[in-house]
């Protein structure tokens, strides 16, 4: 049973798994995440009964400003993760950097929705229009809800964390954690409802 | 007690009860007029008896909070009241509106009750549990304003805790949505919209606030488990509530004359709605395995623990049983309606109330708790209470059955009247009578609990007087 990778001089202690942030966050994301499964879903049902009305909908919506929105998402949770790790590495004004210009990317993100939105209403698309614009319409906006929650999260706690609001080091590190867990969050349902919005056929 | 001025929760507490014990007696009018329908006709009849057992119920959970609050928030703020003066004041013109009220409901033909309130100046009245006349209706805005200024103004000169802040959150939502009640449009669908957002986001949106912040208050005080690790739960327990109650107001919005989108909105979010109230029990348990004191009064925990469970049944599994769109296209105003309404009511609102009155009566009164038989007699009222609304729940869900059977599944040629239906369900109305009556017994035990609790005060342990 000697196998080689374990070495036996190797005294260090073992890595014991933890969760990024705070336990109640996790169940928080949980619960968000189970909001956003029943909402997906009762999309996927309702596509399933209503296939061309979907086909014709999907049509009609902008897949490029979806993807420049699904890569500016993408860097926004780059930039959270980044001032997590460099701050956990000893540079603590890294955090307020990163989820700053995390938040700048959920703005602008919601910019390009905006002006999305602005171009269906202006040809005459709304919630009332048909099933699949309920969807199109509901669903992205409670998304976006939940990007304006995230740049809320970020900013407040990269503030506290600049102000020196936390007792301690552990509780800064948990804070920075917890929100950044959240905004990957955030990023990661976007990374569901843009295949499935924009790009299935 | 911890600062004099908590006594202004007593005469809250103690109208609140004698309200409580007015409204099952309406409760019991209406469930021997579901059977022996001109009961007490033409005195009382039963749109009258319906109108009361319901209001009575709004204004004795509103009198069992602001109670509560006056209880509360000086402890959590270590500091007295703002101003005691103010609290008692609110208390009799609250009481007296009340009470007028209810007269006027009982003595006066409802259409010259309008007249003589000037309901034309500004009509507000003929709504469901929105029927009080618009003075009244005044009135409260005017009482629960004061009321939150009071409590503003102490939480602010006081310290700050997250059950405070809660707890006014919650307050404030009540204060604004009441607003809704004075707005009444000519058209029906309308006013169904609107009527919903004093309804449904009274209790299913800021009254769990109230309640989470009552339960976390009765669970610090009685486990002595850390502020940090309770405030966790609440915040996670009301972002939940509202993140699914807000949108769950969807669910009443079917076959209204809404948008048909809201039968996508109401099933989806009304479908976790159950998550908070399943939080709170999870709270609630976890707490007392973490308590680092054995709390004497344990009647309180009784009913606080009891409350959460009673508040998953009722609110979540029973309101869950019928919010789906598809489902409710067949159960929309039957009998399981009731019977949700019942247990929810009960368990969610009724029963804090309830433990935090018994949490806060003893203490107001110089005792850390009851005697153990005060205690051994009110916790056996719980059991009562619970249980028997527990079978009136179960029979109305067996009559609602019924209706949807008999009237709502069958196609219009095999399905039958309201009226022959509601001669079907005749045996399961004399049941849930009986239940009623066992109720209203539990009701008398708790009552004379307080009667078993002063006669043995002396075997009760004093107030620690020591933070």
């Amino acid at each position: 049973m000697n196998s080689p990778e374990y070495s036996l001089t190797d005294l260090s202690p073992p890595q014991t798994a933890r969760i990024p942030g705070d336990l109640a966050m996790w169940c928080f994301i949980l619960a968000e995440l189970l909001a956003f499964l029943l909402l997906l879903g009762s999309m996927a049902f309702a596509r399933g009964h209503w296939e061309q009305m979907f086909s014709a909908g999907i049509a009609t919506l902008h897949p490029e400003a979806g993807l420049i929105n699904t890569l500016i998402l993408l860097s926004g949770s780059y930039f959270a993760a980044r001032g997590v790790r460099l701050s956990a590495q000893g540079q603590p004004r890294a955090l307020g950097r990163g989820f700053s210009l995390a938040a700048l990317c959920g703005l602008g993100y919601v910019a390009i929705k905006l002006s999305e939105y602005a171009l269906l209403f202006g040809a005459g698309y709304n919630l009332r229009t048909d099933t699949f614009y309920f969807f199109y319409f509901f669903t992205t906006f409670f998304h976006m809800a939940h990007v304006l929650i995230g740049m809320v999260i970020l900013l407040v706690v990269a503030r506290r964390y600049r102000t020196g609001q936390y007792p301690n080091a552990d509780k800064a590190r948990m804070a920075g954690e917890s929100a950044a867990s959240y905004w990957h969050m955030v990023d990661l349902v976007w990374l569901v409802l843009f295949p499935l919005l924009y790009v299935l056929p | 007690m911890k600062y004099a001025s908590q006594a202004v929760a007593k005469p809250y507490f103690a109208f609140a009860m004698l309200l409580f014990v007015g409204q099952i007696v309406f409760g019991l009018i209406l469930g021997t007029q579901y059977i022996i329908g001109d009961f007490l006709f033409p005195e009382i009849p039963f749109n009258v008896a319906r109108m009361v057992h319901t209001n009575l119920l709004i204004v004795w959970l509103l009198f069992a909070f602001m109670g509560a609050t006056y209880y509360l928030v000086p402890e959590e703020s270590q500091t007295e009241l703002w101003s005691p003066k103010l609290g008692y004041a609110l208390f009799w013109i609250f009481a007296v509106a009340g009470v007028l009220t209810i007269l006027g409901y009982l003595l006066v033909p409802y259409a010259r009750l309008a007249e003589l309130t000037g309901n034309d100046l500004l009509p507000t009245m003929g709504r469901e549990f929105l029927e009080q006349p618009t003075v009244t209706k005044i009135g409260i805005a005017l009482v629960v304003a004061g009321f939150i200024l009071n409590i503003l103004m102490t939480v602010l000169k006081g310290r700050k805790t997250v059950v405070n802040m809660v707890l006014v959150t919650g307050l404030i939502g009540l204060a604004v949505f009441w607003m809704f009640s004075f707005y009444n449009p000519k058209s029906l669908v309308l006013d169904k919209y609107f009527w919903w957002w004093v309804v449904h986001l009274w209790v299913e949106g800021v009254w769990e606030l109230i309640l989470g912040a009552i339960l976390a208050f009765i669970l610090i005080k009685t486990t002595g488990v850390d502020r940090e690790v309770v405030e966790k739960w609440l915040y996670l327990i009301i972002a939940m509530a509202l993140i699914s109650g807000i949108l769950g107001t969807g669910h009443h919005y079917f076959f209204i004359g809404a948008p048909s989108y809201w039968l996508w909105i109401g099933s989806i979010f009304s479908a976790i709605e159950p998550l908070p109230f399943f939080l709170m029990v999870l709270f609630a348990l976890s707490m007392l395995r973490q308590r680092r004191r054995e709390h004497p009064n344990k009647a309180a925990v009784t009913w606080a623990v009891g409350c959460t469970i009673m508040a998953f049944l009722g609110a979540g599994v029973w309101g869950f049983l019928h919010t789906l769109a598809p489902v409710n296209y067949y159960t929309h105003g039957t009998q399981l309606t009731a019977a949700h309404g019942h247990l929810a009511f009960f368990g969610a609102y009724a029963m804090i109330g309830m433990a935090i009155i018994s949490y806060a009566w003893p203490k107001l009164h110089g005792r850390e708790c009851n005697s153990p038989q005060a205690q051994r007699m009110e916790i056996w009222s719980c059991w009562v209470m619970s249980l028997s609304m527990l079978a009136i729940t179960l029979l109305l869900t067996w009559a609602g059955w019924i209706q949807i059977e008999l009237q709502r599944l069958p196609g219009d040629a095999g399905a039958i009247g309201y009226m022959q239906t509601q001669d079907a369900i005749m045996h399961v109305y004399w049941m849930r009578l009986a239940a009623g009556v066992a109720f209203a017994v539990g009701l008398g035990m708790y009552l004379y609990s307080f009667l078993v609790a002063r006669n043995t005060r002396e075997e009760a342990p004093a107030l620690m007087t020591a933070a």
